[in-house]
């Protein structure tokens, strides 16, 4: 009886893992009523406010006169400097080099200074234009080259990597190449910008909604600045329309504003800035200078690196200590170092404080081990692929596993991986048809490369490895899950909640997926570092065993039976003989005072880190991934098209696949955009001229390969026990785009016989590829 | 007939109207600030994410016409008389998901939800008109459309695969059609309209005679035909545009006339509008056409603006003037025309009186022994500024080149000819020589800037070198492709 019962209802529940579920906001997105930070109904008096900014890169601030500002229509008050109550700083890395607004000092050009409080965003905005400031200009560095040469200091720390012996392996290489790389930054341009709306309460409280990866970091912010301790701030956050970084530590900033108004006037404030400000006054992802010596034998083999990689940090620290360190931990990409030394320059500019953005440094790291390669290729005469493949990490036998920060690659699973690229992508027939096009064409030139990437999965600063979830199973079966990670776009909450569903056997649609608040889980990480679904997902996961222990108990009790007998599957359970739904489970152990509620936690165990020694594990695992793509150039523009890419990437076993693709395909298509036509200017004032989309240009739909092939690594399983043996997903594939400015820098080496590395930078825009088109030609 | 003081417009099911409009409130503004219809969200208020996407119908000789707009950058007084549609009116035949909606889920075409409004806007638009699209189709249709999570692909694949999950007989907006058709009729009085405080007045001329008499009165009106410019002065510069005039809804001066000699082009016709025409005849704009900003922006941008307006990096202004345009200005019932090039006098000046504006633009009809060629450089191939544009025609008789125009954007201050490199050419058998000396001269033509879409240096180097292109695109002995947009 009880079999056939299992055997007549449906195989298996809703929203299993491993396999395909639609984001669990999918139709509330496509109608419109998925609902984001700025479609809150206001309550009645809310406020709005907006930040005054800075006209100057580097200046003393002699006055600023605020009394038109204050005059103008709808205007309530402003806020400076010396109407923040509590501690006037918002470091995330507790330096104290990041005020909220700046006391007598600008620091970079379009810095908030003030804001304006008003009935209405329009007035507040107008309100600001005018304000009167007199500075006192000083001169100022923009890039780190001209910082370095102003003897400007660093924000944070630099960490240098070490291993092995590179004074006489130089000395002893066959070859020998030293160059400079510079690698553009990278603005978020999440669709959906910064937004933080307090609501004062009784007492020191103030509840606030806002858009933020880190809801713990804006609460503690916001008490740090109110002077009030943590408890009396609760930080909401249902959903973000893109975070990407952006939102881990740039929130701070709004959310601490929308406090101190909304406590100042006892007001809702809601804080929300246009485009143009958001992409001035928040930071972006770091741009580099890189100079590196590499030494290789005749083969091709790499003997020893020598790497500098300093950085636009901006004014204040923000994150560029674990960026910078990260950029140098990816320094190897894929690659065995036998000598390495490698320092990272975070250099004080003044710009806007460079902060998080989706691969966290690591991407710079990994363009400038690509470029070594090319180097060594070039001036070897060989196909860059080969090098690659020859400088591979190995294994016990050759004893080519040890990174330059000290830690085993234990699950290379790259010669597999590129193998199967390799020959799915028919490299080899490709490039050589690609040498002879080039050899016939004079005009239009392609270029075709397959580059590997390795990205370290963990929190560099090991403590962030914790999350924490809150399960409840309300009498009638229905389960309310909440976790400390945010969603930003990635399905996260879709993920987690299968765990769950998972772990219980019931439905998806079973479960409550409710906004992250720090109500209910305190003291989260940021959804950061590719870990959310490996921390929540494994913290829920040990909240839902918690509760299932004490059902099992329960049953084994009042069934009067062995609890390891006891069974969920497909939204009942078995009981001994007996097959009971899981509603009348849970509704016979409410009635017994079972509880029903359990918070859960977890750890990622094994990670260690000496920062000061540059050794230790600061990774639990690796993630892979390998992209081929073809490209054609116009040596006349400069302007290029992706004619072809074919992807081959590791999740592990992967929580759902097809989410798990979309993030692989919008992570190469958004690392693509960084390497090509995402283009930060400044001008000589410090003034970012590209601050929208119609000067900052991300990739459209028609910028896409022609042909584009995303496959996961269906084999794969995570060595170590991650949830579900899955691996992270959100940052690795980012430097999959890798492989198109690769293959734009082959097409432009055809011009000169690829007898010369092209030494392209990034982004590699129209203008770049031309320009190197013209140098090498030039040569000739 | 007295003026009207309100604006009338159907908004989903509704009719609405609005006693006193400003002449700088935007359409997303009023949907979201006044009406609470969250859907359309704001992500640039510069027409170029498309997350605000609505459709706009009007009717235009009886027949009633939804095209794609941007919500932030139109103003709500250019609305009299249309129909809006936003992402909340959306619905299935059973009133769940439309077939859009759905298909857009089955596809998992979203990740973080932002941008996703605005592409449902953008795929039902391209459903309705063309169910069966390719996927360049897509593409164009989404120009105007910027998503960071997906990377586009399952976008792509929805819209190819929507007509599956319906047609678009079926839809609500064709069954409704003659019931919108007949209420949209009944909005209409012909009258003019007025509305918006003294300070902020949006004014709506009645006819094209209308609009000069309302010219007479305020020369200082700010015009607005499309908006795609003027939304941006208010969005992003805060400037006050009152008094408005606003003309995009009037019929006379939407005409595309094709005579023996020359295509008439009104100065209101959108560059959607004037699509379909302009690449019959002149078969090398075809894939300049398609890089004019994003859908949303040519179904609303003019022609006439972006000539107006006087802009050095205008699309149209430098493949106009290569083509021998001339422009008709109005002046009361006064007309004049001139030369395109002549128009552009510096860098923020025309040659326009307050009083005057422009009606039609005149383009003769190609003739034979010409080569034209129009080309477009920019960061991004799609939906980007231009660096350099170019527009040339090159006639040749007997191996001589006996004519030529040359005429860039992107170069100077205004949209300019080079005069050197065309002396250059003229006179000269066709042959490579002929356009290198060309290339060469274009330097004593053009001094042009550095900023940040591309330096000067760039600038001359891909100039010249579109001269190459050109020469090698119609030389009879070239054997390879040389133009990646035809490869």
């Amino acid at each position: 009886m009880k079999h056939d019962i299992i055997t007549d209802a449906k195989k298996s529940i809703s929203g299993a893992v491993h396999t395909d579920r639609r984001h669990d906001s999918a139709e509330k997105h496509v109608t419109g009523r998925a609902e984001y930070c700025d479609d809150i109904a206001e309550p009645q008096g809310t406020l709005h406010a907006y930040l005054g900014t800075s006209t100057v890169a580097h200046g003393l601030i002699r006055s600023m006169d605020l009394e038109a500002v204050l005059a103008a229509p709808g205007v309530i008050g402003v806020l400076t400097a010396a109407d923040v109550p509590g501690c006037n700083d918002i470091s995330p890395t507790g330096q104290n080099d990041e005020p909220v607004f700046p006391v007598d000092k600008s620091e970079f050009h379009g810095q908030p200074l003030f804001a304006v409080i008003a009935t209405s965003r329009d007035a507040a905005r107008r309100a600001t234009e005018l304000a009167k400031i007199d500075y006192e200009v000083l001169p100022h560095a923009l890039d780190p080259v001209s910082a370095m040469e102003a003897g400007y200091p660093h924000v944070t720390a630099p960490l240098k990597l070490e291993r092995g012996d590179i004074a006489p392996a130089f000395d002893s290489a066959k070859n020998r190449i030293q160059g400079r790389m510079t690698i553009g930054g990278q603005d978020h341009m999440y669709l959906e910008g910064q937004i933080a709306f307090a609501i004062p309460g009784e007492d020191d409280d103030v509840i606030v909604h806002c858009s933020t990866q880190h809801p713990s970091e804006a609460q503690h912010m916001v008490a740090h600045v109110l002077g009030v301790p943590s408890n009396a701030v609760t930080v909401n956050v249902r959903r973000m329309g893109g975070g990407f970084g952006g939102k881990e530590s740039q929130m701070n900033l709004f959310c601490a504003v929308a406090a101190i108004a909304a406590k100042k006037w006892n007001r809702p404030v809601k804080i929300r800035p246009d485009r143009d400000q958001d992409m001035t006054a928040t930071g972006k992802r770091h741009d580099f200078v890189v100079d590196y010596d590499v030494a290789f034998d005749d083969s091709g083999r790499i003997e020893a690196v020598d790497g500098t990689f300093a950085a636009r940090c901006g004014y204040s620290s923000d994150l560029s200590g674990p960026v910078t360190d990260r950029a140098l931990f990816h320094a190897d990409n894929a690659y065995f170092y036998p000598n390495v030394r490698l320092t990272s320059r975070p250099m004080k500019t003044n710009t806007v404080s460079n902060t998080a953005f989706r691969g966290f440094g690591g991407p710079q790291g990994v363009v400038a081990a690509e470029r070594m390669i090319e180097e060594i290729a070039y001036a070897l005469g060989k196909d860059p692929l080969e090098i690659r493949k020859a400088n591979f990490y190995g294994d016990r036998n050759d004893g080519r596993l040890l990174t330059p920060y000290h830690q085993e690659v234990e699950d290379n699973i790259l010669p597999r991986l590129i193998g199967e690229l390799e020959s799915s992508s028919d490299y080899q027939a490709r490039r050589e048809a690609i040498l002879q096009h080039n050899a016939r064409s004079s005009i239009l030139k392609r270029g075709i490369a397959l580059t590997p990437v390795k990205f370290g999965i963990s929190f560099t600063a090991t403590w962030y490895n914790q999350a924490g979830a809150l399960i409840h199973i309300y009498n009638d079966g229905s389960i309310h899950l909440n976790h400390g990670g945010t969603e930003m776009g990635q399905g996260l909450n879709t993920k987690v909640a299968q765990v769950v569903a998972d772990a219980f056997q019931v439905d998806f649609e079973r479960i409550k997926i409710t906004k992250t608040t720090t109500e209910k889980v305190p003291n989260t990480s940021a959804t950061a570092a590719s870990s959310g679904s490996d921390l929540n997902g494994m913290a829920a996961l040990n909240a839902a065993e918690q509760l299932k222990e004490r059902l099992v108990a329960f049953a084994a009790e009042r069934w009067n039976t062995e609890p390891e007998t006891i069974r969920f599957h497909n939204n009942m359970v078995e009981i001994g003989s007996e097959l009971v739904s899981f509603n009348d489970l849970v509704r016979q152990a409410y009635m017994a005072r079972v509880h029903l509620s359990a918070a859960g936690f977890y750890k990622t165990p094994k990670i260690h880190w000496d920062r000061a020694a540059g050794k230790g594990r600061p990774f639990y695992y690796f993630a892979y991934g390998a992209s081929c793509s073809e490209v054609s150039v116009d040596t006349l523009t400069g302007e290029y098209r992706v004619e072809r890419t074919d992807i081959l990437h590791d999740v592990g076993k992967s929580l759902n696949p097809i989410l798990d693709k979309g993030q692989v395909e919008g992570a190469f298509i958004q690392g693509m955009g960084w390497l090509t036509t995402e283009e930060l200017w400044w001008d000589q004032t410090g003034r970012l001229r590209t601050h929208a989309p119609s000067t900052y240009k991300i990739p459209l739909a028609s910028d896409r390969p022609r042909q584009f092939t995303v496959k996961l690594a269906e084999w794969s399983e995570n060595k170590e026990r991650t949830i579900k043996r899955s691996k992270a997903v959100g940052e690795p594939p980012f430097m999959l785009g890798v492989s198109v400015f690769e293959a734009l820098s082959m097409a432009v080496a055809s011009v000169a016989d690829y007898r010369e590395c092209p030494r392209l930078d990034a982004p590699a825009t129209p203008e770049r590829v031309l320009m190197a088109i013209e140098r090498l030609k030039t040569r000739e | 007939m007295t003026h009207r003081t309100e604006i009338r417009f159907l908004l989903n099911g509704a009719d609405v109207i609005v006693t006193d409009a400003p002449a700088d409130k935007t359409l997303l503004d009023y949907l979201r600030l006044e009406r609470r219809l969250t859907g359309s969200k704001e992500g640039c208020a510069e027409g170029d994410c498309g997350a605000c996407t609505v459709l706009v119908g009007r009717l235009a000789g009886g027949v009633l016409k939804y095209e794609t707009v941007n919500a932030c950058i139109r103003f709500l007084a250019s609305l009299d008389g249309c129909h809006v549609v936003t992402i909340e009116h959306l619905r299935g035949e059973n009133g769940g998901l439309h077939p859009i909606q759905q298909a857009m889920v089955d596809f998992h075409g979203s990740q973080c939800g932002f941008c996703t409004p605005g592409f449902v806007m953008s795929l039902y638009a391209l459903w309705m008109g063309n169910p069966e699209p390719t996927d360049t189709e897509v593409e164009s249709a989404i120009q105007g459309n910027l998503c960071r999570c997906t990377g586009y692909q399952p976008i792509i694949a929805a819209a190819m695969a929507a007509n599956r999950y319906g047609s678009p007989a079926q839809d609500f907006l064709e069954t409704e059609r003659a019931t919108i058709t007949e209420r949209l009729a009944a909005l209409s009085d012909g009258r003019r309209v007025v509305t918006g405080p003294d300070d902020n007045k949006a004014i709506l001329p009645a006819d094209v005679a209308d609009f000069a008499a309302v010219l007479e009165d305020f020369p200082q009106a700010t015009i607005v035909a499309g908006s795609t410019d003027v939304g941006l002065w208010v969005t992003k510069f805060m400037r006050p545009i009152g008094p408005a005039v606003f003309i995009s809804h009037l019929q006379e001066l939407k005409s595309v006339t094709l005579s023996d000699t020359a295509l008439e082009i009104g100065a209101g016709v959108t560059y959607s509008e004037a699509q379909a025409t302009i690449c019959e005849i002149f078969p090398h704009l075809k894939s300049y056409w398609d890089r004019i900003a994003g859908q949303q922006v040519r179904n609303m941008g003019t022609i006439g603006g972006n000539i107006a307006n006087g802009s050095p990096i205008g699309d149209t202004p430098p493949v106009l003037i290569a083509l021998g345009a001339q422009i008709v200005l109005r002046n009361g019932a006064t007309q004049r025309s001139l030369p395109l090039e002549q128009f552009f006098i510096e860098y923020g000046k025309q040659d326009r009186a307050p009083t005057e504006f422009v009606e039609s633009i005149l383009i003769p009809r190609p003739r034979s022994g010409q080569f034209h060629a129009a080309y477009k450089i920019s960061k991004r191939r799609d939906e980007d500024i231009s660096s350099v544009a170019a527009g040339f025609c090159v006639t040749v008789s007997e191996g001589r080149i006996t004519d030529c125009r040359l005429a860039f954007g992107g170069m100077a201050g205004t949209p300019k000819r080079a005069a050197k490199a065309e002396a250059a050419l003229r006179g000269q058998p066709w042959g490579e020589a002929a356009f290198v000396a060309a290339g060469k001269a274009l330097e004593a033509d053009f001094t042009p800037l550095s900023d940040w879409r591309a330096s000067a240096e760039y600038r001359a180097t891909a100039a010249r070198n579109l001269l190459q292109r050109f020469f090698l695109t119609h030389d009879e002995t070239t054997t390879e492709a040389v133009d990646l947009l035809s490869a």
